[in-house]
C-alpha cells in the first residue's frame, strides 16, 4: 500500500457506493458517514459527523476528552486504538505517542480496538480507515500527541480549580496529578475533568522532555498475553453455539462448481450444514475436526476445463509483451533518452523475472460472523474496516449501520488482510446468510487453502537497457515493467493514472538517484488470479532490479558500489546517510575472509530511507548463506526505538524467506504449492545476525513495518555476484547453486 | 469418550479416535493458547509437551496420548518455563505471537534437556518452529538469556 497525500484521498477512495436496501440516497450518505464510510463525496459529512460526536462510544461515567481515551473513576485508563496490529507494534506505538502527552502511566494503560467509525478512526493518510502503507505512525503521530495533551489540559484544569492552585504549578507523571502536597489520579479527577471545556489548542511536549518517545526502555504492551497463550486472535474467538466452517473451493482459478451432493458430508458426526455459497460449499460443523471430515467425505463436482493460468509461460509472455511495446502506459519519460543512450560506449541489457508470492501468515485466514436480531456482527483481523464494513453489509444484504465489525489483533497479515473485495470477511457472512440461523460461525482456512486462494504479490517481468560513457558515469536509463495491476478494478482505481499504477511502479520512478535521462513504460496484462500487494509492495521487485543494475554498472566502471551510489545522491542527503552509516557500521572498507562477500543495497519507501549491507557465503550445496545483515534506517524522529530495530530484523528475515524460496507456481490455474513444505519460509537456521543502527532525525516520524524489505534481496544478490561471478536476474535464489568466483 | 491429563487435570471429551489432540484442546476444552497453523507438523505452532517432550499437537490423535502428561502453555509452571516466558517478555520477542506459544514450548523442552544450549543447539531444536515474522535473533537472544539466568 502506498502513502497517499490526504488532499487526494477523497478521489483514491471514490467507491461507488452501493445503496442498500431500503434507505434513500439522502439516508445512505448520513448512515455512511456515521458507520464511518468516508468515501468519495461522503467525506464532508464525516466531517461534520466528526464535529457533532468526536468522541464516538463512550462508557456512562467516563471522562473522554476525544476519540481515543477514556479515563474511568475507577483509575482504568483505555486508550482506542485505530491501527490494526498485526505484530508491526502499532498498539504500542500509538499508546506511547498517547501516553507521552497525556503523562499517564504506559505499562498500566488498557487498550481498545477501534470500532468501525471512519469519521473518527480514519487513516489520515487514506481519508479510509485501514491500515497499510506503513502510515500508522506517520499519520497518528500529530493526531494523537494533541489528543493525549488534550487531555492532560483538562486533567491539569481539573486540579487547578480542585486545589485552588495555578496550573503552572501542576506536574503531571505516570498517571497522577500532583502540586505542592496535592495529588490525584487521574480516575479522581476524571468526573471533574469531563466538565472542563475542551481546550483549542494545546501546546505539545518539547521533544527533550520526552520520557516515552525515543527511549529503549519503551516495551510493547502485548508480550505478556503473547507469551502466555491468553492473547486473543480470530481463531480464538468463543460464542455460545459457536460452529466452525470449512469451504470446499475450486480447484483452480477459473474453474466453476457444477453440482455437489451433501449426503456423505453430512453423515459425519459433528457436521451440521452443508451449503453453497459463492465461494464454494461451506461445511459447518460443532468444530475444525469434524467440518475437514465433512470436506472429505463431500461429493462434489467442478467444470471439467481446468483454468487456463500457468506460470511456466508467463514470464516468456511477459517478455514479448515488453519487447512488442505494444499499450505502454507511460511512467516517465525524458526524451533525451535515447540520444543519450546512443553516445553510450557501453550499454548493459537485463530481463529480471519476480515469480508471484503467497503472504502465508501464521494464522490461516479466517472470520466470524453472526446475523442475530436484524443485524450482522462480525469478528476477524479487520484490517482495513471501511472495505470490511461496506462488503460486510452487502453480503448480508443490510445497511451499514447494522452492521458492527469487532476488531482483533492478527497472527500475522504481510497485506493480505487489507484487500478490495475483503474476502475473508464475506464469505463469512455468505456462510452465515446460508445457514439461515442465528449462530454464529467462524469460516477457518486451512493452510493450504489459504495458500491456494489468490490475492499473491503479482508475477513481474523487468526489462532494462542503461548506457555508460567512458568514464563508467550513467547516460542512460530505459526500463519496461509488466505485471498485473494491483489498483485497476478495485475501489482505489482511481489511483492509477493514464494507465500508471504507482504500485507497480515505486520504487523504479520516482527513483532518490539523479539518471541524466531515464524513460520507463508499464504493461499491466490481466489475469485469473487476483493480485495484492505484499509487504512493501512494489518495492518487492523494483528495488531488486534498480540496486542490482547500479551494482552491476558500478562493477563495469570499476567503481565502489557504495562510492558510485553516493554520487548520483548528491541532492539526497538522508538517502545518502544511512548508505554511509551502513558502510561504516559493517566494516566496508576491510578486507573479507576468503569464500564470504559483502553486498550494499538501499531504497527510500514509504518515507523511510533504509540501506543494508549482507555478508554472504555459500553452503557446501552451493546455497547462498547470508550471514550478517548491517541495517541503517532512518524513519525520523525514532518513536520506539526498540520496535523499529524489532521491525528491521523481521524484515530482513521475512525478505530473505522471499528472496531465496519464495515462488508460487500455477499450472492449469491451479496452485501447485500447499504448506509450508513447499512453500518455504525462513526458519532459525537460515537467520542472519542483524545489527540495527537508527539514524538521529528530527523530522516526522515515517513507517518501518515495510521499508526494510526492499534492500535486502539486492544486498545479498549483490554479494553473491561478488562471491560467485553470477547475477541473478530471476528469484528465487534458490533455483540456482552457485560457485565461488 | 477419551480420557486425558491436561495441565495436572483429568479430562474426559467425546472425540473420534483420530481427532487430532489439537483440535480436542482447542474445540472440546477451549485451550486456545495452542494454535493451528499448517495441520502437517510443518510449523510447529501447535507444539504441547507430552511428558516434557514437545509434540505436534496438530498430528498426533487424541487416541496416541493415552494417559500421559500433557502440558499447553496455559498449564506451564516450572522454573524454566517461567523463566523463559519471561526472557520473551524482557526482550519483546513476539511481533504477531500467533507463533510464539509454540515457540516457547519447545525452548522449555530444549532448556529442560540442555540448560546451556549453543547457537547451534538452538538451531536444530528450533529449526521446526516457523515464525513468520522472522522474530529468530530475538529467540535466539531470549533462550540464551533464559539460559544465562537459571544457571545463575
Amino acid at each position: 500500500m502506498r502513502v497517499l497525500d490526504p488532499s487526494s484521498a477523497v478521489a483514491i477512495f471514490a467507491i461507488p457506493a452501493q445503496q442498500p436496501a431500503g434507505l434513500n440516497r439522502r439516508d445512505f450518505l448520513k448512515s455512511s458517514a456515521a458507520a464511518g464510510l468516508v468515501f468519495g463525496l461522503q467525506l464532508p459529512l464525516a466531517k461534520k459527523a466528526f464535529a457533532a460526536d468526536a468522541v464516538g462510544e463512550v462508557p456512562p461515567g467516563q471522562f473522554a476528552p476525544n476519540a481515543f481515551i477514556r479515563i474511568a473513576p475507577d483509575n482504568t485508563v483505555t486508550l482506542v486504538i485505530k491501527h490494526h496490529e498485526m505484530g508491526q507494534g502499532a498498539t504500542t506505538g500509538l499508546a506511547t505517542i498517547l501516553c507521552e502527552e497525556l503523562d499517564a502511566d504506559l505499562p498500566a494503560v488498557k487498550v481498545e480496538y477501534a470500532p468501525s467509525n471512519a469519521a473518527l478512526y480514519k487513516n489520515l493518510a487514506f481519508g479510509a480507515q485501514g491500515t497499510g502503507g506503513s502510515t500508522a505512525i506517520a499519520n497518528s503521530w500529530e493526531q494523537l500527541r494533541k489528543a493525549g495533551a488534550t487531555g492532560r489540559a483538562m486533567l491539569v484544569s481539573a486540579a487547578a480549580k480542585r486545589w485552588n492552585v495555578s496550573p503552572a504549578s501542576i506536574t503531571v507523571s505516570k498517571g497522577v496529578v500532583s502540586s505542592g502536597s496535592h495529588k490525584a489520579t487521574f480516575g479522581e479527577l476524571a468526573n471533574d475533568a469531563a466538565t472542563q471545556p475542551v481546550p483549542a489548542d494545546v501546546p505539545l511536549k518539547d521533544p527533550k522532555n520526552f520520557v516515552l518517545v525515543g527511549k529503549k526502555e519503551t516495551r510493547r504492551l502485548d508480550s505478556q498475553a503473547k507469551c502466555t497463550g491468553t492473547a486473543i486472535y480470530t481463531i480464538d474467538v468463543k460464542l455460545p453455539g459457536l460452529l466452525t466452517a470449512v469451504i470446499a473451493r475450486p480447484p483452480a482459478f477459473g474453474v466453476k462448481l457444477v453440482s455437489f451432493d451433501a449426503a456423505s458430508a453430512k453423515a459425519v458426526k459433528g457436521v451440521t450444514d452443508v451449503v453453497e455459497v459463492p465461494e464454494g460449499v461451506a461445511i459447518v460443523a460443532t468444530g475444525m475436526w469434524p467440518a475437514l471430515q465433512g470436506r472429505r467425505a463431500l461429493k462434489i463436482q467442478w467444470d471439467g476445463s481446468a483454468g487456463k493460468l500457468n506460470t511456466a509461460g508467463l514470464y516468456s509472455d511477459y517478455l514479448k509483451i515488453a519487447e512488442a511495446g505494444v499499450g505502454a502506459a507511460t511512467i516517465t519519460r525524458d526524451k533525451n533518452t535515447a540520444a543519450q543512450m546512443k553516445k553510450a560506449v557501453t550499454t548493459v541489457e537485463a530481463v529480471y523475472e519476480f515469480p508471484y508470492l503467497a503472504h502465508a501468515p501464521m494464522e490461516p485466514l479466517n472470520c466470524v460472523a453472526w446475523l442475530h436480531d436484524g443485524m450482522l456482527e462480525t469478528w476477524g483481523a479487520h484490517q482495513f474496516p471501511s472495505f470490511d464494513h461496506m462488503f460486510a453489509a452487502q453480503a448480508a444484504g443490510l445497511p451499514v449501520e447494522k452492521v458492527k465489525l469487532n476488531s482483533l489483533i492478527s497472527g500475522g497479515s504481510f497485506g493480505r488482510r487489507a484487500n478490495a473485495a475483503s474476502d475473508f470477511t464475506v464469505e463469512a457472512v455468505n456462510v452465515a446468510k446460508a445457514i439461515g440461523r442465528p449462530v454464529p460461525v467462524r469460516v477457518q482456512r486451512t493452510r493450504e487453502d489459504d495458500m491456494r486462494a489468490g490475492w499473491y504479490r503479482p508475477l513481474y517481468v523487468h526489462t532494462v537497457k542503461t548506457g555508460l560513457d567512458a568514464r563508467g558515469e550513467l547516460l542512460a536509463w530505459q526500463h519496461a515493467i509488466v505485471g498485473q495491476s494491483i489498483m485497476a478494478g478495485t475501489p482505489m482505481a482511481a489511483t492509477v493514472k493514464n494507465g500508471n499504477d504507482a504500485s507497480s511502479t515505486e520504487g523504479v520512478w520516482p527513483t532518490p538517484y539523479k539518471i541524466p535521462a531515464m524513460s520507463a513504460d508499464l504493461y499491466s496484462p490481466v489475469q485469473d488470479v487476483r493480485p495484492l500487494w505484499w509487504r512493501s509492495v512494489g518495492n518487492t521487485h523494483t528495488a531488486y532490479v534498480m540496486e542490482t543494475m547500479l551494482d552491476e554498472l558500478a562493477t563495469l566502471a570499476r567503481q565502489d558500489p557504495v562510492a558510485y551510489r553516493l554520487k548520483l545522491l548528491a541532492d539526497e542527503p538522508r538517502m545518502a546517510g544511512v548508505i554511509k552509516l551502513a558502510a561504516d557500521k559493517a566494516g566496508w572498507n576491510t578486507p573479507m575472509p576468503a569464500g564470504k562477500a559483502r553486498g550494499v543495497a538501499s531504497h527510500f519507501s514509504f518515507d523511510t530511507y533504509v540501506a543494508q549491507v549482507a555478508e554472504v557465503s555459500l553452503k557446501p550445496n552451493g546455497q547462498p548463506k547470508v550471514e550478517r545483515v548491517v541495517v541503517a534506517v532512518d524513519c525520523g524522529v525514532a518513536v520506539n526505538p526498540d520496535q523499529i530495530a524489532a521491525q528491521m530484523e523481521g524484515c530482513v528475515g521475512f525478505a530473505l524467506a522471499a528472496a531465496l524460496y519464495g515462488e508460487l507456481d500455477i499450472e492449469n490455474g491451479a496452485v501447485k504449492q500447499s504448506n509450508y513444505h513447499d512453500f518455504r519460509v525462513l526458519r532459525i537456521d537460515e537467520m542472519p545476525k542483524v545489527e540495527v543502527y537508527i539514524a538521529d532525525s528530527q523530522h516526522a516520524p515515517t513507517g518501518v513495518g515495510e521499508p526494510g524489505v526492499p534492500p535486502l534481496a539486492p544486498a545479498v544478490a549483490n554479494a553473491l555476484a561478488k562471491l560467485t561471478g553470477t547475477r541473478v536476474r530471476r528469484l528465487p535464489l534458490a533455483r540456482q547453486k552457485f560457485q565461488l568466483a | 469418550m477419551v480420557s486425558l491429563k491436561i495441565n495436572g487435570s483429568a479430562h474426559s471429551v467425546d472425540a473420534e479416535p483420530n481427532t487430532p489432540l489439537l483440535w480436542v484442546l482447542r474445540d472440546e476444552l477451549g485451550l486456545t493458547g495452542t494454535k493451528y497453523g499448517c495441520g502437517v507438523a510443518q510449523c510447529g505452532a501447535c507444539t504441547v509437551h507430552l511428558d516434557g517432550q514437545p509434540l505436534r499437537s496438530c498430528s498426533a490423535p487424541v487416541s496416541a496420548v493415552g494417559g500421559k502428561n500433557v502440558t499447553t502453555i496455559e498449564g506451564l509452571s516450572s522454573k524454566t518455563a517461567k523463566t523463559v516466558q519471561q526472557a520473551w517478555i524482557d526482550l519483546d520477542v513476539a511481533q504477531c505471537g500467533y507463533c510464539q506459544s509454540g515457540q516457547i514450548m519447545t525452548a522449555v523442552a530444549l532448556l529442560e534437556a540442555k540448560p546451556k544450549p549453543s547457537d547451534e543447539d538452538i538451531d536444530l531444536a528450533m529449526a521446526g518452529n516457523i515464525c513468520r515474522c522472522a522474530t529468530y535473533v530475538r529467540i535466539r537472544a531470549a533462550v540464551h538469556a533464559a539460559s544465562a539466568k537459571l544457571s545463575a
